[in-house]
């Protein structure tokens, strides 16, 4: 059996932001442990420009925000297993992984980060009916082939679902010489970014039509074309809307899902609404010394926020390995009247320093105020002129603040039009 | 004239007001929350520039294609030529970070840099 202080499961930008801040937290034992073929996580596909304007002021391609921190790894010595998959975390914070160089690798940890990351939702999730033709595939799925592999999926494309991966893929196809005819959207907004639909939809003269879905998909072997129709308030199709559109290449940008398997396994709490773990302001999650962090934790519309929520969760556990943590003395907090969720669902009084609550909305608001309430009592009014449930928010907990509140006080934010 | 754009400098997205005239002199550029914004919605109404991403082929690497993009903005209406003209280029590796993969593209003056490491293999 191997020992380690922390063992971080993910080698994507949320596994690598834990691991240097652990190690700058002068914790030496670390080792991270990666799926894939090399360190990086999803980035690697995603070679659009966007990423790090927040955090390194200025803006990189996912591959170059990801070698930012690759190189931080190896000049700071991380130890690192590619190719490594980890199959359970236990009750005593035990990893069991495997891979093909080690066989099975039995680890006790002190302290475990999860950062396993997203999956994209499947055509399984959606109940579209029609054949099993090829053809049909996620987003993300198109962005490795032609990214990474090289490999140009199809030729004429409609999209369904119009979050930000499967706007990058209508211009990354267009670019490719693929004709895009069109992103159709279930709801009556984009939950992409506002200049994604700008700079990749409209720079190109690509259409997007919201309220609208497929409803059937055609084809024997490979698809031929899909049914599209608009869809009611209740995103029922409306009769005698139907509209046959001829195409080769369905990509579905349908939502991510936190994936928890291993998370849901080790009997830690999740949250229903973010479908991630729940956890306090050091991202620790139920399990004492096991924490978790980036999109496995809730989807973050920038890696920029995943890297300042890892540096929480590296802190974190890296002050439980040294036996530094302050005594624990939670308050919880909860989204109410038009906020979804909000992370960290609790937030020690103790923390000693602000913490930052993060939250989204469940529809697209105008004027609307963000209000947060401590045990009824309001305690910050903020006016915003746009609120999107793609767009995510937050507000400042101030130390001064939390050392008014009492253990088991409740803090609640909404949304007030 | 009035111009209503939605700033793509950052993912804010703000939306930007500028204001014309018919020698199509810009009299005043207003919400834009940086001045980034104030650049960006300029140059959109003059001379629209876009940032390039995409891949090149690769000969002799761990990966057949590396990502690069653009190391300047290009002209709005280059960017589809521009990567039509990269589609056909082939490097060889090793290839780094920031190595030049196409000088002066199109003679836009523009290099086209790789954002990614393709060590051989």
């Amino acid at each position: 059996m191997l020992n380690y202080d922390i063992v971080v499961v993910g080698g994507g930008p949320a596994g690598m932001a834990a691991a240097v801040k652990a190690k700058e937290c002068g914790v030496d034992s670390i080792l991270v442990l990666e799926r894939a073929e090399t360190l990086g996580g999803i980035l690697e596909q995603c070679i659009h420009t966007g990423f790090g304007l927040h955090y390194f002021g200025e803006e990189l391609s996912g591959p170059e925000y990801a070698d930012r921190f690759i190189q931080q790894v190896i000049e700071k010595n991380i130890e690192y297993k590619t190719d490594t998959m980890v199959l359970e975390v236990t009750a005593d914070n035990k990893v069991y992984a495997v891979n093909s160089e080690d066989g099975l690798l039995e680890i006790q940890a002190k302290a475990v980060i999860l950062a396993m990351g997203c999956r994209e939702r499947p055509r399984g999730a959606l109940n579209t009916p029609g054949t099993r033709c090829a053809g049909v595939m996620t987003a993300g799925t198109a962005q490795k082939y032609v990214n990474i592999d090289g490999y140009m999926p199809g030729k004429k494309v409609v999209i369904l679902g119009s979050g930000d991966i499967g706007l990058i893929m209508a211009r990354r196809m267009t670019l490719e010489g693929a004709e895009v005819k069109l992103v159709c959207e279930l709801m009556p907004y984009s939950s992409g970014l506002t200049r994604n639909i700008v700079q990749c939809l409209d720079d190109y003269g690509i259409p997007l039509e919201l309220s609208c879905t497929v409803i059937r998909i055609h084809g024997e072997e490979r698809l031929e074309g899909v049914t599209v129709a608009k869809v009611d308030e209740n995103r029922r199709p409306i009769k005698g809307t139907e509209k046959y559109i001829e195409c080769d290449t369905l990509l579905l940008s349908v939502g991510l899902i936190p994936e928890n398997e291993l998370t849901r396994e080790a009997g830690i709490d999740l949250d229903p609404v973010t479908s991630g773990a729940v956890v306090d302001e050091s991202r620790q999650t139920t399990q004492p010394g096991v924490f978790a962090c980036g999109n496995v934790l809730h989807v973050h519309d920038l890696v920029d926020y995943v890297t300042l929520e890892s540096y929480c969760a590296g802190e974190g556990a890296a002050k439980y390995v040294l036996g530094s943590a302050p005594e624990k003395k939670y308050i919880s907090t909860k989204g109410v009247g038009g906020v979804r969720y909000i992370v960290p669902q609790k937030v020690n009084l103790n923390a000693g320093e602000d913490v930052k609550l993060y939250f989204r909305v469940g529809r697209v608001y105008k004027g609307a105020s963000i209000v947060v309430k401590y045990n009824g009592y309001e305690i910050m009014r903020r006016k915003k002129p746009r609120l999107a449930p793609g767009e995510m928010e937050n507000v400042i907990l101030k130390e001064s603040e939390l050392q008014k509140f009492a253990e088991g006080g409740l803090v609640e934010i909404s949304v007030e039009e | 004239m009035t111009k209503n754009i939605i700033c793509v400098a950052c993912p804010m997205g703000c939306g930007i007001t500028v204001e014309i005239n018919d020698s199509g002199e810009i009299l005043s550029v207003t919400g834009n929350t940086c001045k980034r914004g104030d650049a960006y919605a300029r140059t959109e109404c003059t001379n629209p520039v876009r940032s390039l991403t995409t891949t090149v082929k690769v000969s002799g690497g761990t990966h057949p294609v590396v990502p690069c993009k653009s190391a300047d903005a290009l002209p709005k209406g280059k960017i589809i030529e521009c990567a039509r003209a990269l589609r056909d280029i082939e490097i060889k590796a090793p290839v780094k970070i920031g190595d030049v993969v196409c000088a002066d593209i199109l003679g836009t003056g523009v290099d086209i840099v790789a954002t990614n490491h393709c060590p051989e293999g």
